[in-house]
């Protein structure tokens, strides 16, 4: 039995952000779109544009256009940033995203925003559903209000930011991602998680970490309980280290109240990784 | 039933797993009477579990006896039907998967499909010769819980990206590689169940696309991790569509349960194809006591997924795909006259492949299992390199080999289910109606909602000619 090699998760999470740390301001700073003529769409076919779009930030106002029209230039892209209005919490906004876009949501989205991302610097200016960056494979998403259940699911890489709460099963059943939570999460969080680091600034909710394979969990505020085969281990030097990286990298100074020392560490016994029937009880 | 004297009929029968108590001459000569209650498979059993202390895992389906196709016979044509010549005239077999909503659906040479099995549970070799054998005829093959590997993505021509529970290698990239994608909610073999792949089956290879150590017990979760319910299935779905530009059918799988309602749901979600997997529906690692004791008969569910979807008016535009114990033409007619548009074959295509071959008898005695018998696909020591992943044992399956197998018994079935649509005046196979059927027991006439043969007889709807799908 050999662990998947921390270094090597750890090398590649970095690798694949795309993202320095502090870049996009401190926690509640207001975001601006980078510079540039603003373009409002109302067709699709009126998204092409001549040569030259990259220092262009195109616009999408989901008021007047359809979810429909965004992706699918956001598949094909023809610039490099992209601002959406009027969101209005619609379903699946920049989801499969596979390429470094710079993607500004200006209000609340719905479910599966930012799903599966690969590469996109993804920012919602608003408060999300569910399964935000689920399964994302590399880049990061910011979420500057609170987030619905399983933020983060199943993602492969890339970081997650929600300034705000998550609700239940945040990083459910994570595989590489990491997350990094302003404020609480709610019960079932990190069910399954497999790998990736989740970082809870404020509390976590019921049954942390049930059934956890590899993933870290940091917790500075209290766990109402933790699930089975989840336990909490030292914080040695080398966590303490990787923590105030993830905090830098999600725009918290990790000192103060933030640093690395107010956190606790989360993660698996491994009594569970063999079947065997004395463990029955655990279940 | 062709037996006779008739072993227990299903209703009385022993316990599940239990094979019909039948007691050599000898034994009933010195007076000795085997229970049928606590017969020798079951007092093995109790004794196994009492030995161990841990409940049996095992692979394959459903090994009760269950009504089931055989309990079905065709009307062929005489005076008041016109056959078609059997071995001439023209009877088509190509099928659309999941034209409602994709840009691209699946267009197949034949109705017969390869269900969905992991790389993990199955040898990257038996994957290949998998997926190079439903090209070879035209036909798709179907991703699992593990991923899709390169091998599998080169020889197949169409290929179906499972989107499960566990989400194990589940990424972006493959599924725009995918020329369609299955949400699996379930399979026959356990619907309600998740999975567990033993770590003597976690290579290296097999961690790494899950993203977990190898050599551990890897579970596989029984629920998705963001949706829950069938109106956030409708919205995965979109996200679904959105991520692949709406160019790929989304099918809808479900093991076989509260089958009318679960498909009137699957299409209320979205789904282009619903996928039934009845009980007799393989697996690679499953208690035994879920495979035999949770999930209804494959003939049971059919009737009740038609309904549904004739209730939508959507039957034929929303396909159906039946599995779960396809093993002969015979099986693929009368699926399709139920209202199957294709069917989907697992344990058969691994038999094609040469699973429980007689050659490997040997190794199957020393594995205290026999040709015929052996389903210990969790273990991982399979002689025939199938369900394994030993380098050495899986090299013994020869991907071209194996392909031109699985081809061949592909193109038998396809042929005999043509001779018997040509029997029933059908130029094609689709048109096979359950009109063209009559059951030989009141349990399958029930169950199939055909009549018992030489009456017009459908236990549950009165008699009469009228009102078979009333």
């Amino acid at each position: 039995m050999a662990p998947l090699s921390e270094e090597a998760r750890a090398r590649r999470s970095h690798a694949t952000y795309g993202y320095e740390a502090g870049a996009r301001g401190r926690r509640g700073e207001a975001e601006t779109p980078s510079g540039g003529e603003a373009e409002v769409l109302s067709e699709p076919a009126t998204v092409l544009a001549p040569a030259g779009t990259a220092e262009r930030t195109v616009t999408f106002d989901l008021g007047v256009t359809t979810v429909r029209a965004l992706n699918s230039e956001l598949h094909a892209p023809t610039a490099t940033s992209y601002e959406v209005l009027r969101p209005q919490g619609a379903h699946a906004i920049a989801a499969g995203v596979h390429a470094p876009l710079t993607i500004d949501v200006r209000g609340h989205a719905g479910y599966y925003c930012a799903g599966m991302n690969d590469g996109g610097l993804i920012t919602v200016q608003g408060n999300v559903g569910t399964g935000v960056a689920e399964n994302m494979m590399s880049g990061v998403v910011r979420v500057r209000g609170d987030a619905s259940q399983s933020a983060g699911a199943t993602a492969h890489g890339g970081l997650l930011v929600i300034e705000g709460s998550a609700s239940m099963r945040c990083g459910i059943s994570m595989k590489g991602v990491d997350i990094v939570v302003g404020g609480d999460i709610g019960p079932m969080s990190a069910f399954m998680a497999q790998a990736g680091r989740l970082v809870v600034c404020g509390d976590a909710g019921d049954g942390l970490g049930d059934s956890i394979y590899e993933a870290r969990i940091y917790v500075r505020g209290t766990v109402a309980g933790l699930g089975a085969d989840c336990v909490e281990k030292d914080l040695r030097a080398e966590h303490r280290a990787e923590l105030a990286e993830l905090l830098t990298a999600a725009g918290i100074d990790p000192v103060g109240e933030y640093a690395p020392e107010r956190f606790r560490r989360y993660g698996s016994a491994r009594r569970l990784y063999h079947f065997a029937a004395g463990n029955s009880a655990a279940y | 039933m062709t037996e006779f004297p008739p072993t227990a009929s299903p209703a009385t029968a022993s316990p599940a797993t239990a094979s019909p108590a039948v007691m050599s001459g000898q034994e009933a000569s010195l007076g000795l009477r085997e229970s049928h209650t606590f017969d020798r498979a079951t007092i093995a059993g109790i004794q196994r579990a009492a030995e161990t202390g841990v409940y049996d895992i095992r692979g394959w389906g459903a090994k009760r006896r269950l009504p089931h196709f055989d309990d079905l016979l065709f009307l062929g044509a005489s005076m008041s039907r016109y056959p078609l010549e059997g071995y001439r005239e023209r009877c088509d077999t190509d099928v659309v998967l999941g034209d409602r909503n994709a840009k691209y659906p699946l267009r197949l040479a034949i109705p017969v499909t390869i269900a969905g099995m992991s790389f993990g549970a199955l040898s990257a070799q038996a994957k290949e010769a998998l997926g190079r054998g439903a090209s070879e005829v035209g036909t798709s093959t179907t991703t699992g819980d593990g991923g899709m590997t390169p091998e599998e993505r080169g020889q197949s021509k169409h290929l179906v990206y499972q989107y499960l529970p566990s989400r194990y290698g589940m990424n972006p990239t493959d599924l725009r590689k995918a020329d369609a994608i299955e949400v699996v909610l379930g399979q026959g073999a356990k619907p309600g169940g998740g999975g567990m792949l033993l770590g003597q089956k976690i290579s290296d290879r097999v961690a790494a696309m899950r993203t977990l150590p190898a050599g551990i017990d890897q579970r596989s979760a029984c629920r998705h991790p963001d949706w829950t319910g069938p109106d956030d299935l409708a919205i995965k779905i979109l996200e679904l569509r959105e991520i692949t530009d709406w160019e790929k059918p989304i099918y809808v799988k479900v093991g076989a349960s509260r089958t009318y309602y679960d498909v009137k749901l699957a299409v209320a979600a979205g789904a282009d194809v619903v996928v039934v997997d009845g009980m007799q529906g393989g697996t690679a690692a499953t208690q035994d006591v879920f495979i035999e004791h949770v999930g209804i008969p494959t003939l049971a569910a059919i009737p009740q997924a038609v309904q549904a979807l004739a209730e939508l008016g959507l039957h034929r535009k929303v396909q159906l795909v039946v599995s779960g114990g396809i093993r002969t033409g015979a099986d693929v007619a009368k699926a399709m006259a139920l209202g199957a548009d294709a069917v989907a074959i697992g344990t058969a295509a691994l038999i094609a492949l040469g699973d429980n071959h007689p050659r490997h008898a040997a190794e199957y005695a020393k594995l205290g299992s026999a040709a015929g018998f052996y389903d210990d696909f969790q273990d991982g020591r399979d002689p025939a390199g199938i369900s394994t992943q030993d380098p050495e044992l899986a090299a013994r399956l020869d991907p071209v080999e194996g392909g031109r197998r699985l081809a061949n018994y592909l193109r038998v079935l396809t042929m005999e289910a043509q001779t018997i649509a040509r029997a029933c005046g059908k130029s094609h196979v689709r048109n096979l109606e359950p009109e063209d059927l009559v059951a030989l027991t009141i349990e399958a006439a029930a169950m199939a909602r055909v009549p018992l043969a030489g009456t017009s007889w459908i236990p549950g709807q009165g008699t009469g000619d009228h009102g078979r799908f009333g």
